[in-house]
C-alpha cells in the first residue's frame, strides 16, 4: 500500500502535463483552423475601410443577390419541412417492409457530391436532357433559371428535418397520440395538438440547419445556375464572380454577410441545445 | 397490427416516397442512364485519361489523408471538450460546427487569403519552402477543414456516456493511463470514430466549393474529380460529365461500405 501511495505523485504529473499538452492542441487546432479563417472574412472586407465595404453591400447585383438567395430559400426550406414531417410520421409510427431502405434513400442527398447534385437536374431537365426537349417545346425554363436552383438546394437540403425528426419521434414512441385518438381527437387535432408540440424544437434545430445549408449552398446550385448576373447569381456565386474578377473587397463583402449568417446560425443552434437540450434528445450524430 | 390505429399511413408515405422519386431518383437515374451511353470501353478509355486518373487520385487520396487527420485531431478536440472543464468551453464547442454552418465559397476564400504566398500564414510558411494554396497541400487543407465537425460531433454522445468505472478499474489493476487509453478506451470508441472517419471522408471527396479556390486547380496537379464534371459540362460533354459522376459515386459508395464493414468487425472486438 505504502509503495502504491509513494508512486502516486510522478504519475499525476505527468497527467497533468498530458492534460495540458492536449488542451493546447485542441484549442490551438480550433484557433487556427477555424477561428483564424473566420476572422480573414471579416478583415480582409473591411481592408479598404467601411466605406469600402458599405459600397460593395450596397452594390444592385449584391442585393440581387441577396434577394434570390432568401426566394430560393424561402421555397426549398418549407418543401423539405414537409416532406420531413411525411417521412417521420410514416417512418416511426408504423411499421412496413423496406423501411430501412428508405432511411437510406433519406440520406443519400449528403453522401453524394454537390456537384454530382446539380449534375443530375442538368441532366433530367438540361437542353440535352430526359426532359429538355419537351421543356423547350413549352417554353418552360428550369436550368439556368430559378427552379432550377430549387431543385439542387432541395435535394441538398433534403435529410436535414428528416434526420432530426425521426430518432426524437422514434424515442418519444406514440402512446400519447394514441391516447387522444381514443379520446376522440380527429388525426389533424391529434397531429397538430400533440406531435407538433413535442418536437417543435427539434423541426425548428432541423430547419435551421436546413436553412443554413440553402443558402450557402454552392456547388449544386453553380452547376444549374448559368451564373445570369441580376438573374440566378445568388449570393455563394456572386462571390465567386467578385473574387475571380479581383474585387477582393467585394468578395470579402458578400462573403461576410453569410459568414454573418453562419454565426447566427452557430449561436441559434447552440441556444436551442442549451436550453431544450433534452427535448432535442435521441438525437443521430448530427451532420453537414 | 396494433399500431395502426393512428391515421394517415398512406398520405405520409405516399408523398415521401413520391417526392423522394421525383427529387432523388428519378435524376439519379438519369445520371446513370447518360453515364452507361459511353458504355464499358468509354469508361475505361476515361479512367485511363492521365488527367482523369491524376484527379480521382488526388481527390480520393487527399480525402482518406483529411479523414485520417480529422480522426486524430477529432478524438482530442472531443476529448478535451468533454472531459476537460476551461474558460471558454462552450464557445470552443460551438465553434467546432463552424464548417457545417459557413457556406464553402466563404470558407474557400478564406482559407485561400490565409494560405496564399502573400497570406496570413502563406508568408510565415513561404521562407521554408511550404507552399500551400495552388498546390495539393491546399487541397488536403480545404478538405480538413470541411470534414473537421464529423468526428468530433460523432465522439461527443458516447465520450460522455462512457462509463468512469471501466476506466478505474483498468487503474486500480495497474495499468497506466497510456494502457487503459488504448486497450480500453480505444477499442470502445472504435466503431463510432470509424462512423466519423466515413462521414469526414464522404465529405471531403465530394467537396467542390471550399476546394477550387485554394487548389489552384491545375491539371494532373491539383485538380479534383469534381471540377473535371464541371468542366465536362462546360464543353457540352455531358456524357463525359455523367460518366465521371457515376465512377465517382461507385467508388465513394465502394469505400463507404468496407468502412461499414470495417466498423461491423471491430464492433464485435469491443465487444469481446
Amino acid at each position: 500500500m505504502a509503495a502504491v501511495i509513494a508512486a502516486q505523485p510522478p504519475r499525476s504529473l505527468t497527467r497533468r502535463s498530458v492534460r495540458l499538452l492536449l488542451l493546447i492542441l485542441a484549442i490551438g487546432f480550433l484557433v487556427l483552423f477555424l477561428l483564424l479563417p473566420l476572422a480573414a472574412v471579416f478583415v480582409e472586407a473591411l481592408r479598404k475601410g467601411g466605406g469600402a465595404y458599405l459600397a460593395a453591400l450596397a452594390h444592385p447585383e449584391a442585393w440581387a443577390a441577396i434577394r434570390l438567395t432568401v426566394l430560393v430559400a424561402a421555397i426549398s426550406v418549407p418543401l423539405n419541412l414537409l416532406f420531413g414531417l411525411a417521412a417521420a410520421w410514416a417512418m416511426t409510427r408504423f411499421d412496413f417492409r423496406g423501411k430501412a431502405l428508405l432511411g437510406a434513400l433519406i440520406d443519400l442527398p449528403f453522401s453524394v457530391s454537390p456537384v454530382v447534385s446539380g449534375l443530375i437536374y442538368v441532366l433530367l431537365f438540361g437542353a440535352q436532357g430526359w426532359l429538355g426537349p419537351w421543356l423547350a417545346a413549352h417554353d418552360l425554363k428550369i436550368i439556368f433559371a430559378v427552379p432550377g436552383l430549387v431543385l439542387a438546394t432541395v435535394f441538398v437540403t433534403l435529410p436535414f428535418v428528416a434526420r432530426e425528426l425521426i430518432p426524437l419521434m422514434q424515442a418519444q414512441g406514440s402512446e400519447e397520440e394514441e391516447a387522444a385518438m381514443t379520446l376522440g381527437a380527429s388525426g389533424l387535432q391529434t397531429f397538430f395538438r400533440v406531435t407538433l408540440p413535442n418536437v417543435k424544437w427539434a423541426l425548428l434545430y432541423g430547419v435551421l440547419l436546413c436553412n443554413a445549408r440553402a443558402m450557402g449552398e454552392f456547388g449544386a446550385v453553380s452547376v444549374v445556375s448559368g451564373h445570369i448576373r441580376g438573374l440566378t447569381n445568388t449570393l455563394p456565386l456572386h462571390v465567386e464572380i467578385l473574387y475571380s474578377e479581383y474585387d477582393y473587397v467585394g468578395a470579402f463583402a458578400v462573403a461576410s454577410l453569410l459568414a454573418m449568417l453562419a454565426l447566427l446560425t452557430l449561436a441559434l443552434k447552440s441556444l436551442l441545445e442549451w436550453r431544450y437540450g433534452s427535448e432535442l434528445a435521441a438525437r443521430a450524430p448530427r451532420g453537414h | 397490427m396494433t399500431r395502426r390505429v393512428l391515421p394517415g399511413f398512406g398520405l405520409s408515405l405516399g408523398y415521401a416516397l413520391a417526392y423522394l422519386g421525383l427529387i432523388v431518383l428519378l435524376p439519379l437515374a438519369a445520371l446513370v442512364w447518360k453515364a452507361s451511353g459511353i458504355g464499358i470501353g468509354g469508361f475505361w478509355d476515361l479512367i485511363s485519361t492521365p488527367r482523369v486518373f491524376a484527379a480521382f487520385k488526388l481527390s480520393f487520396g487527399a480525402a482518406l489523408i483529411s479523414a485520417c487527420i480529422n480522426a486524430v485531431v477529432g478524438l482530442i478536440v472531443a476529448w478535451v471538450l468533454v472531459r476537460y472543464r476551461f474558460p471558454g468551453r462552450r464557445l470552443f464547442d460551438a465553434l467546432v460546427d463552424l464548417p457545417f454552418a459557413l457556406p464553402t465559397a466563404v470558407a474557400g476564400i478564406a482559407l485561400t487569403a490565409l494560405y496564399a504566398p502573400n497570406g496570413w500564414l502563406g508568408h510565415w510558411l513561404q521562407p521554408y519552402g511550404i507552399k500551400v494554396a495552388f498546390t495539393p497541400l491546399g487541397v488536403l487543407i480545404a478538405m480538413v477543414f470541411v470534414g473537421f465537425p464529423f468526428v468530433v460531433r460523432t465522439l461527443q454522445p458516447v465520450l460522455e456516456t462512457l462509463d468512469h468505472e471501466v476506466e478505474e478499474a483498468a487503474t486500480s489493476l495497474g495499468a497506466t493511463r497510456l494502457q487503459t487509453f488504448a486497450r480500453v478506451i480505444l477499442p470502445l470508441l472504435l466503431p463510432t470514430l470509424l462512423t466519423g472517419f466515413a462521414l469526414a471522408l464522404a465529405r471531403a471527396v465530394g467537396e467542390y466549393g471550399s476546394v477550387i479556390f485554394i487548389a489552384g486547380n491545375l491539371p494532373m496537379k491539383s485538380e479534383i474529380v469534381p471540377l473535371l464534371i464541371v468542366q465536362k459540362l462546360e464543353q457540352y460533354d455531358y456524357a463525359g460529365a455523367a460518366a465521371v459522376g457515376v465512377l465517382m459515386l461507385a467508388l465513394s459508395f465502394a469505400l463507404l461500405l468496407l468502412i461499414s464493414l470495417l466498423q461491423r468487425w471491430s464492433h464485435r472486438w469491443a465487444e469481446r
